[in-house]
């Protein structure tokens, strides 16, 4: 996938009709169309164009995890060799209860993990299980490990892409 | 901001398919909803009923693209060990930030954890300077190198 398309200003408008969500009607697409003053095949082929290139990356129903009761929601983190984090990063990435994975620099000394994953439960045992398997496909590797549990979200807006930026 | 939870065992079994078999993958047709109705064996004004329901309710937050994060500019991870006397005060100062767009409290010496996005690196550098010297802490900055999953949701109920 390659994001470098140019999007012009027709997509932009798109992107900002539709990042709050599409319309819950029969034809949303038309319906975009005619706000926008296009057709709506224009809508869906500048769409599938921005899902080819990665810039959408699905379309669909966006769950509400927390409401939806899983409350074992845990951030993880984990000092590997740094000659491994890549392929370590693509196997806890690939585990189905682990929605993102990131390589991050460590902060020494105050910070040793170099890989984060996110990684969901419906309850803290069950998030317990899910890490201790992660613990065990990285054996010897995982020289360290720790989970952070969020106890309150200050803050969080989505995605803010303002056209013309 | 967060709704009331959901007993998952309250839910249809068409509830959850939808929710399981379409975070991803919403037909881009001219009639997306009916296209649904159709391979799940229910109608397309059922399939909107039960998405609006569930919207409204906050189990989904909405249907529609999720767009891959902003590609300009600079954006790095942050966290700062806040003594808890002033971790109302910090907390309040960081989220005041436009260009902080997640903060969270978290169960760890390091309890505040926040991003930040700017146009620029040196924005970001100012704005990391300026929480150092509101909160009187070093502040860890953890940008990210790398990515590894792209997020094509993941199931709920298996």
């Amino acid at each position: 996938m390659s994001d470098d398309i140019k999007l012009d200003e027709l997509d932009r408008q798109i992107v900002v009709a539709t990042q709050a969500g599409l319309p819950l009607v029969a034809e949303p697409y038309q319906q975009i169309a005619e706000e926008l003053g296009t057709t709506a095949e224009d809508v869906m082929q500048r769409m599938q164009r921005m899902l080819e290139s990665g810039i959408i990356r699905r379309i669909g129903a966006v769950p509400n995890h927390y409401t939806l009761g899983f409350r074992g929601n845990g951030m993880t983190v984990w000092d590997v060799p740094d000659e491994k984090v890549v392929e370590y990063g693509e196997k806890i990435g690939a585990l189905d209860f682990v929605s993102h994975a990131y390589h991050r620099p460590r902060f020494l000394p105050e910070w040793r993990y170099n890989l984060f994953a996110m990684v969901h439960g419906t309850n803290r045992d069950e998030l317990k299980h899910k890490i201790d398997a992660i613990a065990e496909m990285l054996g010897e590797d995982n020289r360290a490990h720790e989970v952070l549990f969020s106890t309150r979200i200050l803050k969080k807006t989505g995605l803010r892409l303002i056209p013309g930026s | 901001m967060l709704a009331k939870a959901v007993n998952p065992e309250l839910l249809t079994e068409l509830e959850k398919r939808l929710l399981n078999e379409y975070q991803q993958g919403l037909p881009l047709s001219v009639t997306p909803f009916a296209d649904i109705a159709q391979h799940l064996g229910t109608t397309e004004d059922e399939v909107l009923r039960i998405l609006s329901d569930m919207q409204e309710q906050g189990f989904i937050s909405r249907v529609g693209p999720v767009f891959k994060p902003k590609r300009a500019g600079a954006s790095t991870l942050a966290a700062v060990a806040v003594p808890p006397e002033s971790l109302e005060s910090v907390a309040a100062y960081v989220s005041g930030f436009d260009e902080v767009n997640h903060n969270y409290e978290r169960l760890h010496r390091l309890n505040l954890w926040f991003v930040i996005t700017a146009p620029n690196q040196l924005r970001v550098d100012e704005v990391l300077a300026e929480i150092e010297a509101y909160s009187g802490q070093p502040v860890l900055y953890l940008p990210l190198m790398k990515h590894f999953h792209i997020d094509l949701g993941f199931p709920l109920w298996c």
